[in-house]
């Protein structure tokens, strides 16, 4: 119990020491390289139509990333749905066969 | 210390996932292991937005947008990114608290320690 | 929940789905989305469970479909575009075709709700998409907070 707090404090102080090195290297405000955001601030009206130019990107230069968005999130609810459902059915038939057996 | 106060939401992103990971180390209940890594998830979340963040910029859309403004817009790229993490972040959480639950089912407790007193 | 809880939430629950309506349909001209508007579509049915109105868990297999459904239709959308001239997997071959086929005016514009093509539709797909998603877990969460409720007495956990 005391090593598993001392190791865990000793691990979030490394990790604060990394992050504050890490924190003075992408200025705020200012992003280092934004070549590929212009071009598609400049060109996303015209070539998809759409005013938004985050909609855009989700639903047509990275159509690919909602793709697997939208399967994981199938999965997951699909998962979450079979975690839970198939439990429910076996404590509904469980109970009558413990009774049976006494 | 400058560089923390110039960059305040970056180190305030930081601060969370330290949060979140200090959550993730200490806790006993296993619920609350998955609230740490909700904390995670949404200080990965702050990072990308404050990281496309430009001084002054307006957002990137153009309806009913001033000329002066659509000049000068913030990065889109990192928002549809922290778009599908926000997404995927619910999915992930959503499959970790159904699993939990049917840990509670099981063994009857969601506490780590007894958990793995139980096991073998 | 008591009869006020009920009363108010059954008034809410068209007005949470118009937004949802509103954010999803607007995708392309204002901040939001399929995503965004769909989760806000759950939050109607959210209301419904919380407040413990009964009307809600007959649907629950009807949530499934309209995520397969929404899928469906988003893998669709995405095929629409193999099909013009010249055209990709994801092409937006529909930005000057159908209900969203209207060109957009370059630069800061009022906004039009007829343009960006496949975009839009994406949009409705997977706003359906995740109003589905989003309520089956609600319910297959809420599902099994009820069985854990009369299994085990001692409160689960702390």
């Amino acid at each position: 119990m005391k090593l598993r707090t001392v190791l865990s404090a000793v691990a979030v102080l490394l990790l604060a020491a990394f992050l504050a090195e890490m924190a003075g290297l992408v200025p705020f405000g200012d992003p280092p390289s934004p070549a590929m955001d212009e071009w598609f601030l400049a060109r996303a009206q015209e070539e998809t139509g759409a005013n938004n130019v985050v909609t855009s990107i989700v639903f047509d230069y990275r159509g690919f990333d909602t793709l697997g968005e939208a399967c994981v999130l199938f999965t997951a609810v699909l998962g979450v749905a079979l975690a839970l459902r198939k439990r429910d059915r076996q404590s509904e038939i469980a109970p009558p066969a413990d009774e049976e057996e006494a | 210390m400058t560089v923390l106060l110039e960059n305040a939401p970056i180190a305030a992103a930081a601060a969370v996932f330290l949060l979140g990971v200090a959550m993730v180390l200490r806790e006993r209940h296993l619920f609350r292991t998955l609230m740490g890594l909700s904390l995670v998830e949404s200080a990965v979340n702050l990072l990308l937005v404050a990281i496309g963040y430009r001084h002054g910029g307006a957002s990137p859309i153009y309806t009913l947008q001033t000329e002066e403004a659509a000049e000068k817009m913030v990065l889109p790229t990192v928002q549809a990114l922290t778009l599908t993490s926000i997404v995927i972040g619910l999915a992930t959480t959503a499959m970790l608290l159904a699993f939990a639950v049917t840990l509670h089912r099981t063994r009857g407790t969601l506490d780590i320690d007894e958990l793995r007193s139980l096991r073998g | 929940m008591s009869k006020i809880v009920k009363t108010i939430a059954a008034l809410l629950f068209p007005a949470c789905l118009v937004f949802g309506a509103y954010v999803v349909l607007h995708g392309h001209l204002t901040p939001g989305g399929g995503f965004q508007g769909g989760a806000v579509m759950a939050t109607a049915a959210a209301l419904l469970l919380v407040a413990g109105i009964p009307l809600a868990s007959k649907h629950e297999g009807r949530y499934h479909a309209l995520e397969a459904l929404g899928l469906g239709l988003f893998l669709f959308f995405a095929f629409v575009g193999l099909g013009a001239a010249s055209g990709s997997f994801f092409f937006n071959a529909l930005a000057s075709h159908g209900f969203f086929g209207q060109a957009v005016a370059p630069g800061p514009n009022p906004g039009n709700l007829h343009t960006s093509g496949t975009i839009a539709w994406m949009n409705l797909a997977v706003g359906i998409e995740v109003l589905g998603g989003i309520s089956v877990i609600l319910y297959a969460l809420r599902e099994a907070a009820r069985g854990e409720g009369d299994g085990k007495a001692e409160g689960d956990g702390k």
